[in-house]
């Protein structure tokens, strides 16, 4: 695969990560957790709910500076983020909360997007008058928009029914094949990563630490049924040998 | 309907009124038709104009000055715990401060000046300003701002688009309850310590015992402040508001 763009790797090094509980004590969410990312890489973060995966994702993102560890973003460090919820500003039309974020982007490469992802009659909407499925691909819009160097999605497709699920896992295939960003995405779903990432980085269960590290070697595309089983029977064997009780991933 | 009702109620007190004034004698209460031709008779001799515009500069003035300044610390007070924990106490000194004190001593320190009028009613408007918009900045969504921090926005488009609009509901009640507030407390600066102006031509009328000017000027000047918030703050609040689904 080619890649554009030399923005550099992604290093993510943490020990440890606690938070101070309400009652006093320290809660121990993250242990270690150490993987790097090459240009124009997909990866998947997979791991069960409630694993730290979301707590990850805001230490990649610099939301979270309070941990053991450090954190390496590919150079200029522009960052794509898709929130869990839309986080779209709703007195402010679909294309206004795209354009906020992204002033320096070209209406040619925007309404492209916006085609894209089935969204170019909504420009003028206000994210109130849209369903979720819109206001998710509003999000999705808004992170390729700003070109970043490091693509974040946190279980971006969660909430939505099976079909529009698929669907929207398509269109951000399709946007990364087209604009090649090194992206981390997390998710519960093995099928939702295994359909997405070039590579799987599992975690266990809280406090997450680093399970297995499985790249896919069929370019996304060519992924056929049997190829994916056999993904899946290697990723499950990984978790047996990381003899760890895991056994929700 | 609406609108049948509340002519209804406008007759009604007019009516109410009329009898009064027959009650209790035209001295103390001139009739409507008095009061109406004192009120003619001022805007024919200009008089009237000229103090109403002198009075509404001045609650213009006063009135943008607290806002902004009450908006500024309001924000910083509901975001800076430390701005918040030092400011508290004065705030409170503030609110509690008798609007009378702040306008004697004001025309005591700065002199009987413009500039001490417009201050002295700022500062009794100030604090309530502050109040609101300090509530408002707390409730100020974390998750929007966390989505402006890791795209980078900038502080004027973070100020703009981000954090003003989630404090327009509180910004329009402090307009509100403030603008109000503002224009009562104008008047009686102006009846303490300037020579021009609603409050100074009530004040003389009261010297004069002279209730029909008094409710001449008074009369008018509630319907300029009627004017202005039908024909502009409720105009800037649906605006604001637009975005918003409204049920059909």
């Amino acid at each position: 695969m080619s890649h554009a763009g030399v923005s550099g790797p992604l290093e993510v090094n943490i020990e440890h990560k606690s938070y101070r509980a309400a009652s006093g004590g320290r809660l121990h969410v993250l242990g270690e957790v150490s993987f790097a990312l090459m240009n124009g890489e997909v990866a998947a973060l997979v791991g069960p709910s409630g694993c730290g995966k979301t707590t990850l994702l805001r230490i990649v993102t610099g939301l979270d500076r309070d941990f053991e560890g450090s954190v390496r973003l590919p150079a200029h460090g522009r960052l794509g983020v898709v929130f869990q919820e839309p986080r779209l500003l709703p007195w402010r039309t679909v294309e206004e909360n795209v354009r906020f974020v992204a002033p320096q982007v070209n209406d040619a490469a925007l309404s492209a997007l916006f085609v894209t992802l089935g969204l170019a009659e909504h420009r003028r909407h206000y994210p109130g008058e849209l369903s979720l499925g819109l206001a998710r691909r509003v999000a999705l819009a808004r992170a390729f928009a700003v070109k970043p160097d490091l693509l974040v999605l946190d279980e971006p497709f969660v909430s939505l029914d099976a079909a529009l699920a698929a669907r929207m896992r398509t269109e951000l295939v399709e946007l990364v094949s087209r604009q090649p960003v090194t992206t981390l995405l997390v998710t519960h779903s093995i099928e939702e990563a295994i359909g997405i990432a070039d590579r799987v980085v599992l975690l266990s269960a809280s406090p997450a630490r680093l399970l297995a590290d499985v790249r896919i070697q069929y370019p996304r595309s060519f992924r056929t049924e049997e190829e994916i089983v056999a993904i899946r029977n290697e990723i499950a064997v990984k978790i047996r040998d990381a003899d760890r009780p895991a056994a929700s991933c | 309907m609406n609108l049948a009702l509340r002519l209804a109620s406008i007759v009604l007190l007019l009516l109410v009124w009329f009898a009064g004034s027959h009650i209790i004698g035209t001295r103390l209460l001139p009739g409507p038709q008095t009061v109406w031709l004192a009120i003619v008779q001022e805007a024919r001799s200009g008089a009237l104009a000229f103090n109403l515009s002198v009075t509404l500069v001045r609650v213009a003035a006063a009135f943008t000055i607290a806002m902004l300044l009450g908006t500024a610390i309001g924000l910083a007070m509901g975001r800076v715990r430390l701005f918040d924990q030092l400011a508290d106490p004065w705030l409170i000194v503030l609110l509690n401060l008798p609007a009378l004190v702040i306008i004697v001593l004001a025309y005591v320190w700065v002199g009987l000046t413009e500039t001490a009028a417009i201050a002295a009613v700022a500062l009794n408007k100030l604090p309530i300003a502050t109040v609101t918009v300090r509530e408002g900045a707390r409730a100020l969504d974390p998750a929007l701002d966390e989505m402006a921090m890791v795209f980078r926005m900038g502080g004027w488009t973070r100020l703009r688009h981000v954090v003003l609009p989630q404090l327009a509901p509180y910004l329009a009640a402090a307009a509100r309850s403030g603008l109000s507030l503002v224009w009562k407390i104008a008047l009686i600066v102006e009846l303490l310590g300037r020579p021009n102006g609603v409050g100074f031509e009530i004040g003389m009328a009261f010297q004069l015992f002279d209730v029909t000017h008094i409710l001449a000027y008074a009369l008018v000047f509630v319907a300029v402040m009627l004017a202005i918030e039908t024909l502009l703050v409720q105009p800037i609040e649906r605006h604001v508001s637009r975005w918003r689904v409204r049920p059909a």
